[in-house]
């Protein structure tokens, strides 16, 4: 049994700490008319589009730098991050991960290597560890629906508002529900993982889901183009951020009133990092007025404006950089939250 | 006055003041007892921050080893969140756990570094150790939780550590906190000891510089004020300086006396001995006899002026030891200087048979005594009678003769140093009665002369040393 446990470890390993072309897309950054000395790295599974403004405002006000971007999927950027930290791979100068969970584990491994600014001191102790993990974006978990496809009387408000929608109505939205699948997906497991640990209403969602035959997908990017091609009616715990960026017609937005859940992308500089000051300097560039002011315009940070997203203080959920994240890294807690993920879903990752 | 200038800025070069002395060593003090209380506190908030964050240690690893369940005869942990929140508490430090089955497998958690290596000891109670955690010094606590099910027998170890950052930065703010009430306290103590110290150093400061400024022959007593042990020093100082005085008053006496005295007969011996050369052969030998008569009153003279500088320096230098004053009448009787003045003239001697003890210089009272008995026989009318009597805590030494003694006026200026008549007479009675005058009163006693049925009697009045030590 316990051979067996090991094998199989072995094997997402192996297909995990492969080599790097586990990258889904590599974008180069220069300012114009410029002859960059330096080149950071940086791996993040962050879409390029969403954090190109940015990178090009970084570079502008550094010409001497010439960044590297990798977009990586958050759990191939963890396997690479804990390779690298090993010596058993070369290792990025900036990775930038929104499966929090797992930059914990990396630092807790040791991985990062400490940083300290007048910028980094003056975030909130939720949004940094141990001065080497920094939380530096505030993007809310939403559920997004088809317009066209789900009737305004029909919108929930909550969670609860959902399910009762999909138990009410099971054959209306079979297979019209769609998911981050939770084992290829880092945030979407953080997301699940931290849902079941807000409320009962996750039991509920699973047996729900179920019954509507609900499908675990990959990919922000693929859920927000299907819902809105109409594909899916809804789709759950989709990262806000990702929806406002590129403008979708028949997307609708819900910060679900019961609770919403803030994630904040973490950052660390990896102990393996060749441009330590230049990552250190990245990093301010991100907390800095300027740097705040692009990734608010980017949404991906969202404070508490507009009417849509009428939601008191008390409703928020903060995914905290802190190690109580590493319960969702522990293997047994894995295991079992994945075996009842299954339970609901059937097959995995069925598109 | 180059003297006195080297002198003083000479004293302070040579010893530090007592100010600087004492701050010093108050100082050195305060910094021996901040070194040890710094590392008292610092053992102590580190002890303290041990068994704190031991506690959450424990209660962490209980906290996993309480959910660990067997299913399908393989123990699982179903790792709480509120174990990592405990963890959580030591904010900045990474954190270690591992579950490990009976083979020391581990089931879930870390593999590496920190596990427990010795697990068989862990089976009754917790275990704390030492390691290290990825080069980072780190505190592990070990339990273990048995089962006997149907499917599975025997123990799970749960093993939970962290690194020290908190417990180092608690220790240290205990270390600081007390470092820091010591050093307010030190520093309060500091300056109280400054103050306390420049004020009570103040009359000795002033002591200081009255002396400083003072004229070095300017003898006269200091004002004794300020606290016990500068008033004792300022009262041994004045009757230090008060001895000095009388000595060099003394001596100025001798001098002046010499000068004054001794100019006269030493004028008139010259004067006889050109007479004797001048005179013809017959008158010469009644001249010689007289030169011979000066010279030896001229000698007598001398000692009685020698004998009284001694008793002017005994009676402030030896101090009074108890003596019977019928020694000293023995004493004198038997010396029988007196045969040298009158040989044919009887002396008797009237001492009882109990001794009469007073505390006095015995060589200065004897010299008094040889004065007075000189003094009868000079002038008085034999047979003169040296005696010891006493009453009512005074020891009286006397010397009487059967004459009428002096007259009234010479009586009533009796005692002073020197008298001009006596002097220019070749005599001295003035000056040996000055000399039983100046023991008196350096004794604490009195000189009596008065008119007794069968004569006159000079005696000399001391107080007995019972009366002395019933005082």
């Amino acid at each position: 049994m316990m051979l067996r446990r090991f094998a199989k470890w072995a094997t997402v390993f192996l297909t995990l700490s492969g080599p790097a072309q586990a990258q889904e897309a590599v974008e180069v950054f220069t300012a114009p008319d410029s002859a960059p000395v330096t080149t950071l790295l940086i791996r993040s599974t962050t879409d390029i589009s969403i954090f190109s403004d940015l990178l090009a405002a970084f570079v502008a006000a550094n010409p001497d730098v010439e960044l590297r971007y990798e977009q990586w999927g958050s759990n191939a950027l963890y396997a690479d991050s804990r390779a690298a930290c090993d010596g058993r791979n070369s290792s990025a100068d900036v990775v930038i991960s929104s499966g929090v969970h797992q930059m914990i584990d990396l630092v807790n491994r040791a991985c990062a290597s400490a940083y300290r600014s007048e910028f980094t001191s003056n975030l909130p102790s939720q949004r940094r560890w141990r001065d080497e993990l920094w939380g530096i974006t505030r993007e809310a978990a939403v559920i997004i629906y088809n317009k066209n496809l789900v009737s305004a009387d029909e919108i929930p408000r909550t969670r609860f508002g959902l399910l009762d929608l999909m138990r009410r109505s099971s054959d209306e939205y079979r297979g019209k529900i769609a998911t981050y699948d939770i084992e290829a997906s880092g945030l979407g497991f953080l997301f699940a993982f931290m849902d079941s640990q807000q409320a009962t209403t996750f039991g509920g969602m699973l047996e729900a889901f179920a019954r509507v035959d609900a499908v675990a997908t990959c990919c922000s990017a693929e859920i927000i183009a299907a819902v809105d091609s109409g594909r899916y009616k809804f789709a759950y715990n989709v990262l806000g951020s990702y929806v406002t960026t590129a403008p979708h017609e028949n997307l609708g937005v819900i910060y679900p009133e019961d609770y919403t859940m803030f994630l904040s992308r973490a950052l660390m500089i990896p102990k393996g990092a060749q441009e330590k000051e230049t990552a250190g300097a990245f990093l301010d560039f991100l907390l800095s007025g300027a740097g705040r002011t692009l990734l608010a315009k980017a949404d991906m940070i969202q404070e508490n404006d507009g009417d849509e997203r009428a939601r008191s203080d008390s409703t928020e959920r903060y995914i905290p950089i802190d190690p109580t994240l590493l319960v969702a890294m522990d293997v047994h807690r894995r295991e079992q939250f994945i075996a009842k993920w299954r339970d609901s879903f059937g097959a995995i990752g069925e598109p | 006055m180059d003297n006195r200038r080297t002198g003083i800025s000479g004293a302070p070069r040579t010893e530090r003041s007592v100010l600087s002395k004492v701050m010093g060593g108050v100082l050195s003090l305060l910094a021996m007892g901040g070194i040890l209380i710094t590392i008292a506190a610092f053992a102590y908030g580190r002890n303290a921050a041990r068994q704190s964050f031991d506690r959450i240690l424990l209660g962490a690893a209980n906290d996993m080893a309480e959910t660990i369940f067997v299913l399908d005869g393989r123990p699982i942990a179903d790792i709480p969140v509120s174990a990592f929140g405990l963890l959580a508490l030591a904010e900045d430090d990474r954190v270690f756990y591992a579950v490990q089955g009976p083979d020391g497998a581990v089931l879930t958690g870390y593999d590496g570094e920190g596990k427990n290596p010795n697990l068989r000891d862990v089976l009754t109670e917790p275990m704390f150790y030492d390691s290290r955690m990825q080069g980072e010094g780190a505190r592990f606590v070990t339990v273990a939780r048995r089962f006997s099910e149907r499917d599975f027998s025997g123990a799970v170890y749960v093993t939970v550590g962290h690194t020290l950052r908190a417990r180092n930065a608690m220790a240290l703010d205990l270390t600081r906190g007390a470092v820091l009430v010591t050093g307010v306290g030190g520093i309060a103590l500091l300056l109280s000891a400054f103050f306390v110290i420049r004020s009570s150093m103040k009359p000795l400061e002033r002591l200081t510089r009255d002396l400083s400024e003072r004229d070095p022959y300017d003898l006269t007593p200091m004002p004794a004020q300020g606290p016990a042990e500068v008033a004792v020093m300022v009262h041994a100082l004045n009757r230090f300086m008060q001895r000095l005085d009388r000595q060099v008053g003394a001596m100025k006496h001798l001098i002046s006396d010499a000068a004054h005295q001794l100019r006269t007969p030493v004028a008139a011996i010259r004067a006889q001995a050109e007479l004797a050369i001048e005179d013809d052969d017959t008158r010469r030998g009644a001249r010689l006899d007289r030169l011979v008569k000066r010279t030896r009153s001229l000698g007598t003279l001398l000692d009685q002026m020698l004998s009284r500088a001694m008793v002017m320096h005994r009676t402030d230098n030896a101090p009074p030891e108890p003596i019977d004053l019928r020694d000293v009448a023995l004493n004198v009787f038997e010396e029988n200087d007196h045969e040298v003045l009158a040989p044919d003239a009887s002396v008797d001697l009237s001492i009882g048979e109990v001794p009469v003890v007073v505390m006095a210089d015995e060589i200065s009272l004897g010299e008094a005594v040889k004065n007075m008995l000189a003094n009868a026989m000079r002038h008085g009318v034999p047979p003169v009678m040296i005696g010891v009597s006493e009453g009512e805590g005074v020891g009286v030494i006397w010397v009487q003769d059967c004459g009428d003694g002096p007259p009234e006026e010479v009586l009533n200026t009796i005692g002073q140093r020197f008298e001009r008549s006596a002097a220019s007479k070749g005599d001295s009675a003035g000056l040996g009665l000055s000399i039983v005058d100046a023991v008196a009163k350096a004794f604490g006693g009195e000189v009596l002369m008065e008119r007794v049925e069968d004569g006159f009697r000079v005696s000399l009045r001391l107080p007995t040393r019972d009366e002395e030590t019933r005082s």
